[in-house]
């Protein structure tokens, strides 16, 4: 089994990092419940309308301080509270496997 | 962010009768064929199994794969018996994939090549589920029946993950194998696996006919507790560990299925839709087919899925308890099972009449032989040389 490279780091986000949705990870609009949909293995959870700002802008080129510039000029509200939101959400992703950061990618 | 189960309130609408509501169903197992290699003497599939010649035919899956898409369904289990043993499954996938359902597979992987799991991946699948019998292959090899699947499943854990597919591993658990949870837990870290589901057989079907082979003590069970605990913290963020106390030992029944014929339906191989996988265990129901009707009107108008929707149909100690609506009264197919009749409290629940019976009774089973009774299609075939 040694072959295999596990995951064995966990995957912490800084404002370097540069976030997107693994491909196992499916944000969707359902047009029957008419609701966003983040589709994961085995469950179905439900963005609030500020987590599906946040991962419609994590598309694997900008880096998170990137979408919190983008959120504070749109909300014109504190930089500060706005990057700690973004963290703790992209990080509780990360932590369950459905986020990937495109800067660690190898090309 | 919460589970789309834990919100349904906005989206269940009123059935007909008074204290009956259902929601849209969101996801379902598609058990598409009967047929395995492996004979796990805890097999969920009913007894009578479904012959071969039984089964829906390509078209028949595409077209309820559809209607699913159509009502609302967002997620499909391919699974079985082993789904692999059907030759159009990459043609079923890529069919939900166009759809828009998102794919799991539900498989025991020892049919599986690196091949056939890239044509599956290509036309769609989005996460690979792959049960273990053990952690190590003698042990893993006896209870699957089935010599070298435990190298297989293995092997294609590896190509999962290559493949870029998310892997979960399912450890199906009971006394003979839950020594060597610490070295499953391990395992799942070594073969980068983002879930480990710590399943503990739920005793219908052929685990019943083998409870007493199977049946932790509660040792065991308090040990295994320790162990989840312990590397659910020490491996957050790389590994996330499910776990349920198996029912025997618990006080409070599963919400089975989150409420009979609310968010989830099985579908048999021979098209029958069920609100679980066991439900065919409870005898004197009738479940209509997708060969006679729409999905939709059996989701809508099916007597057995409508029968045990809600609260009305509860007796007592159920009917007035505070906590009815959180476990809708437990597991039908296990009041049936334990005690013939299906609209019971669940005995799992320490307010049933047959609570402490069973629990006795999985104390002393859990001293039992440890002979198995392997699942096939002849109704069984006891393990040689053990007694």
């Amino acid at each position: 089994m040694s072959a295999v490279p596990a995951r064995t780091l966990r995957l912490e986000l800084t404002d370097a990092s540069r976030p997107r949705l693994a491909r196992h990870a499916r944000l969707k609009f359902d047009k029957v419940r008419e609701l966003w949909v983040l589709l994961v293995p085995e469950r179905v959870l439900v963005p609030d309308e500020t987590a599906i700002e946040i991962l419609n802008l994590c598309d694997g080129e900008r880096s998170i301080e990137d979408v919190v510039d983008l959120l504070s000029e749109k909300y014109a509200a504190d930089r500060e509270l706005i990057r700690t939101d973004v963290i703790a959400l992209l990080q509780d992703l990360a932590d369950k496997g459905y986020l990937i950061n495109a800067a660690e990618e190898k090309s | 962010m919460s589970d789309l189960l834990e919100q349904p309130k906005a989206e269940t609408k009123p059935l007909s009768g008074a204290g009956k509501s259902y929601g849209i169903p969101m996801s379902v197992l598609a058990e598409i064929t009967h047929r395995c290699p492996l004979q796990c003497p805890y097999c969920s599939n009913p007894v009578e199994l479904d012959r071969a010649n039984a089964e829906l035919t390509t078209d028949e899956w595409k077209r309820v794969i559809s209607e699913m898409a159509d009502m609302g369904v967002l997620q499909i289990h391919f699974s079985g018996g082993e789904p692999t043993a059907r030759r159009d499954l990459a043609e079923l996938i890529r069919h939900a994939t166009e759809v828009g359902l998102y794919s799991n597979l539900i498989t025991s992987a020892v049919l599986l090549t690196r091949d056939r799991l890239a044509e599956l991946s290509d036309a769609g699948l989005s996460h690979v589920q792959i049960s273990f019998q053990g952690s190590e292959a003698q042990l893993a090899d006896r209870v699957g029946g089935y010599r070298g699947g435990h190298g297989k499943k293995l092997e294609a854990a590896r190509w999962t993950r290559e493949l870029g597919l998310p892997l979960t591993i399912n450890a199906v658990m009971h006394r003979q194998n839950l020594h060597q949870l610490p070295e499953i837990i391990e395992m799942a870290v070594a073969l980068d696996a983002e879930r480990l589901e710590v399943a503990n057989v739920q005793y219908y079907g052929w685990a019943l006919k083998n409870r007493a082979a199977l049946m932790p003590t509660e040792e065991q069970v308090d040990w295994t507790t320790q162990i989840v605990e312990e590397a659910r913290e020490r491996l957050h963020g790389i590994l996330a560990i499910d776990y349920v106390i198996p029912d025997y030992y618990a006080l409070q029944p599963k919400k089975c299925m989150g409420g009979w014929g609310q968010q989830f339906f099985n579908i048999s191989p021979s098209g029958k839709v069920l609100p679980c996988h066991a439900a065919e265990s409870i005898t004197g129901l009738q479940f209509d087919s997708i060969r006679d009707h729409s999905l939709a009107w059996i989701w809508e108008n099916s007597p057995a899925l409508n029968l045990y929707r809600g609260t009305d149909w509860m007796p007592e100690p159920c009917r007035s308890c505070a906590l009815k609506e959180e476990d809708f009264g437990g597991c039908r197919c296990q009041a049936f099972a334990l005690t013939g009749n299906a609209s019971a409290t669940d005995p799992a629940c320490s307010f049933s009449p047959f609570h402490e019976k069973i629990f006795r009774a999985a104390k002393t089973e859990a001293e039992g032989s440890d002979q198995f009774i392997y699942r096939n299609f002849k109704g069984g075939t006891p393990e040689a040389n053990r007694s």
